[in-house]
């Protein structure tokens, strides 16, 4: 902690420029929901770009202003929050070397995907026949960035888990995009319950979260980091290790962890724009980013860091093999981006916040870029499966496009009509792609090398500190990362081979079609992101320009040297991995129905590998048809028998029946009120009765009647 | 000298009479005169105490004759307009039997 410093006045700098970090994209999201309607598509694109690209400019101009204070903190109070008793949070801006990191990361490859969803997502509402839903996209794009930038630049954990929830809630919007179709355009509920899985998932981490939260107001007093920091040295270890466990568990839902990985692969529902972006790039290392951010909590306690660092190293290794035995394009990609985010969250757990946030921006480029080129491939596939149906069927394509629609909604997708539903993502049905999507292609390539940590590419150099980082101070996680590191390069290599070379397995492969240049222009300034990336923090000396940066927040710490043997070995292993890929897939490419050539020599354990190793299987019968039933028996005896038929039906109701049926309406008010206001009358009438028989119309009874009554008079009179 | 006790007893006696015609008799004329007999009852009484006190005190009187004077006038009143009533009420039911006139029965 060198850079402890309050400064709440700004000294010259852009500081105040801090809150159009998050006005930016909400200002693009206002103009698009209001006026979204009216304007074309590429204006709606562009509108959000723009809105992205400024807060990029803001973060450029805010890292600027903090590498000109010399990396000191800057809080920029933009106005009061939570004022209650002791508790006092205010809506500040933390602008200091790792929150401008991660903006910078956010914003910039966010405006990218912004760019390049505008091509994606022009195609994509046209094969889903919904154009309409253009706009929506992007308004949600933008609402990302700004929680996004919240997150990352809150001053305290109570504005980060704002940030937190926010991202969490357009992952939700943005996974259940198409909620009404599953992933190959079939009329399901298959995507709005992969949004439900990720979004109830992140609750459980949530949780954590929040008692991490409550325990450090409790006990520590704050949710300002620098309070909260200060505090540690005087609090229990215990407590800081429960807050730091809790904390855990939230990472572990958002940064898709064991236990909580499962919603990321079910994620891939979104557009394919959306898992490079929230589910790849950005959201997802929110995790990393908040261990990093309480790195003092965690230096604090070496037990916690160790299990954070195992929980992210058998993560990556367990995320890696089942990305070996998927099929679906995106899926690899999935495991492979639980498996790099387990690498980052191992290395903040050892303690190498640097090497972690290192790894952390390397691949948010370079898994951008895989994924961007998986949704390029994925569309060049659904364009040649288009232009090869529309060829066997223009006679009545044009008719078929008219009802389309409706057409949809009763037998899924308008284009399926003979039986077979051609998925675009797997890549049994790819091969040979490298000829008709060139472009693609290589960018493909650079990707991959990047992942599977090659010289001189990004990769090599972020993984390659993880792992030294690793093999010094913790052994089984540096063997557990090597492992997973090999497995990545397989995979990797696996996919390539599958995709881009061989022969055309399907119609749609042969047909494809390259992607337009508002696709390829972004994904080629990620490409060279992917290859210089590294030059970030490289490892000689005088060259630790990241570790030196964020050594303003996190306290400078040493920067390692080249170890050849670490970085020899896991090249090494990748290089093997590779031809190893290559003796399988690439010698003899797959053909079309032939399975997988794993399948043999590996028998159930690539079974296992094919399905996930029975995870969501298990997670189904351990907790989620407990829970089913535990909710049926909640809902169905305490609710419905007993609460609604027993208490309110028979005890409340009853009750209320019998006090307005019987006590009120027959006894009080028939019996009693009623029975009262008769008797009057009829005694009235009976007195009435006997009253008329005077009344007998002969004078003179009425007049023995007068001399009675003065006779009466008189007597009284008289003898009183 | 007659006492005055005697001429009250006779009093009572018409007044009696008279009541009694008032209460059996249907006629209404015989029931005007039993009524004429209840006003002479009581203006002999009137007399007689009147009297009575001018012995008593010496001093001359005449209340009671004064008074009787009024009844005399009342009664003359009285019997014109019950007369009138009478002969109005027969020459529309053609009847006078006090038993039949109950139109105002309960």
């Amino acid at each position: 902690m060198t850079a402890m410093h309050f400064s709440e006045t700004v000294t010259g700098g852009f500081f105040f420029l801090a809150p159009w970090l998050v006005f930016a994209p909400l200002t693009g999201l206002l103009i698009n929901v209001i006026f979204g309607k009216r304007f074309n598509e590429r204006t709606v694109g562009t509108i959000a770009s723009l809105a992205s690209g400024a807060a990029f400019v803001v973060s450029v101009l805010l890292a600027y202003s903090v590498s000109l204070n010399h990396g000191e903190v800057v809080r920029w109070r933009l106005a009061e929050w939570i004022h209650i008793g002791t508790l006092h949070l205010d809506w500040t801006f933390r602008i200091d070397s790792l929150s401008t990191t991660m903006m910078l990361v956010v914003s910039g490859v966010g405006t990218l995907i912004h760019i390049y969803a505008i091509g994606y997502m022009h195609e994509d509402v046209r094969f889903k026949h919904e154009e309409g839903r253009f706009n929506r996209f992007f308004i949600y794009l933008n609402l990302f960035i700004a929680a996004m930038m919240i997150l990352v630049s809150g001053d305290s954990y109570m504005m980060l888990f704002v940030g937190w929830e926010g991202v969490g809630l357009c992952s939700f919007l943005l996974i259940g995009f198409w909620y009404e179709f599953d992933t190959l355009g079939r009329s399901s509920w298959a995507n709005s319950n992969a949004a439900k899985k990720a979004f109830i998932t992140n609750r459980v981490g949530d949780f954590g979260f929040l008692i991490a939260g409550f325990l450090m107001f409790w006990y520590l007093g704050s949710f300002q980091f620098d309070e909260v920091f200060a505090a540690v040295a005087a609090a229990p270890q215990e407590i800081i290790v429960a807050i730091t466990i809790f904390m855990l568990i939230g990472v572990a839902g958002k940064s898709a962890q064991i236990p909580l990985y499962i919603w990321l692969p079910d994620a891939m529902a979104g557009p394919t724009p959306v898992s490079a972006l929230i589910h790849a790039a950005t959201m997802v290392t929110a995790g990393v980013y908040l261990i990093t951010r309480s790195a003092p909590l965690y230096s604090s306690v070496p037990e916690a860091q160790y299990i954070v660092a195992m929980v992210g190293a058998i993560t990556a290794l367990f995320a890696a093999t089942i990305a070996v035995g998927q099929y679906d394009i995106k899926k690899v990609l999935a495991y492979s981006t639980i498996s790099q985010l387990g690498f980052m969250v191992a290395a903040v757990g050892m303690g190498a916040y640097v090497a972690g946030m290192f790894h952390l921006m390397t691949h948010a480029f370079f898994k951008a870029l895989l994924f961007l080129s998986a949704g390029s491939v994925i569309l060049g596939l659904e364009r040649g499966h288009h232009a090869h149906a529309h060829h066997a069927a223009h006679d009545d394509h044009g008719k078929k496009k008219k009802e389309g629609k409706k057409k949809e909604e009763q037998h899924g997708h308008g284009d399926e009509d003979h039986g077979e539903v051609f998925d675009p993502g797997d890549m049994r049905n790819m091969g040979g792609l490298r000829k008709t999507m060139p472009v693609t292609f290589w960018l493909y390539i650079i990707g991959t090398l990047a992942l599977a940590g090659i010289f001189p590419f990004a990769g090599f150099w972020s993984k390659d500190e993880i792992l030294l980082d690793a093999s010094l101070h913790y052994p089984a996680v540096y063997w557990l990362l090597t492992a997973a590191a090999f497995f990545t390069a397989f995979y990797m290599g696996r996919q390539i081979w599958m995709v881009f070379f061989g022969q055309a397995r399907t119609d749609a492969a042969k047909h494809a079609e390259e992607s337009p240049k508002v696709m390829t222009v972004p994904l080629m300034v990620l490409a060279v992101l992917s290859v210089v990336g590294g030059a970030l923090n490289l490892p000689f000396e005088g060259f630790h320009n990241l570790g030196h940066w964020l050594g303003h927040t996190l306290g400078e710490v040493e920067g390692l040297p080249l170890n050849l043997q670490v970085a020899g070995i896991s090249t090494a292993l990748a290089l093997i991995a590779i031809l190893i890929s290559w003796f399988l897939y690439g010698r003899n490419p797959l053909k079309t129905g032939q399975i997988d050539p794993l399948k043999k020599p590996l028998g159930f354990v690539f079974t296992g590998m094919e399905n996930k190793w029975f995870v969501d299987e298990g997670y189904g019968v351990l907790i989620i048809k407990p829970f089913k039933w535990i909710s049926q028996f909640l809902a169905d005896v305490i609710d419905w028998r007993f609460w609604h038929d027993f208490v309110h039906e028979t005890v409340i109701l009853g009750a209320y029946n019998w006090i307005s049926n019987s006590a009120l309406n027959e006894y009080t008010d028939q019996k009693g009120i009623d029975a009262f206001a008769n008797w009057l009358g009829t005694a009235t009438q009976w007195i009435s009765g006997l009253m008329r028989k005077v009344q007998n119309g002969f004078v003179r009874s009425y007049a023995l009647s007068v001399l009675l009554g003065v006779v009466l008079i008189l007597g009284y009179l008289i003898f009183k | 000298m007659i006492p005055v006790d005697y001429y009250v007893a006779l009093s009572a006696v018409l007044f009696s009479i008279g009541a009694l015609g008032v209460l059996i008799r249907r006629n209404p004329l015989i029931i005007f005169m039993s009524i004429e007999l209840m006003l002479n009852a009581a203006n002999l009484a009137f007399v007689a105490f009147g009297r009575s006190h001018e012995i008593q005190t010496g001093e001359p009187f005449f209340g009671g004759q004064i008074f009787v004077f009024f009844v005399i006038a009342v009664a003359a009143a009285e019997v014109a307009v019950g007369l009138a009533l009478i002969v109005e009420i027969f020459k529309t039911k053609k009847n006078i039997n006090i038993d039949e006139l109950n139109s105002l029965k309960g």
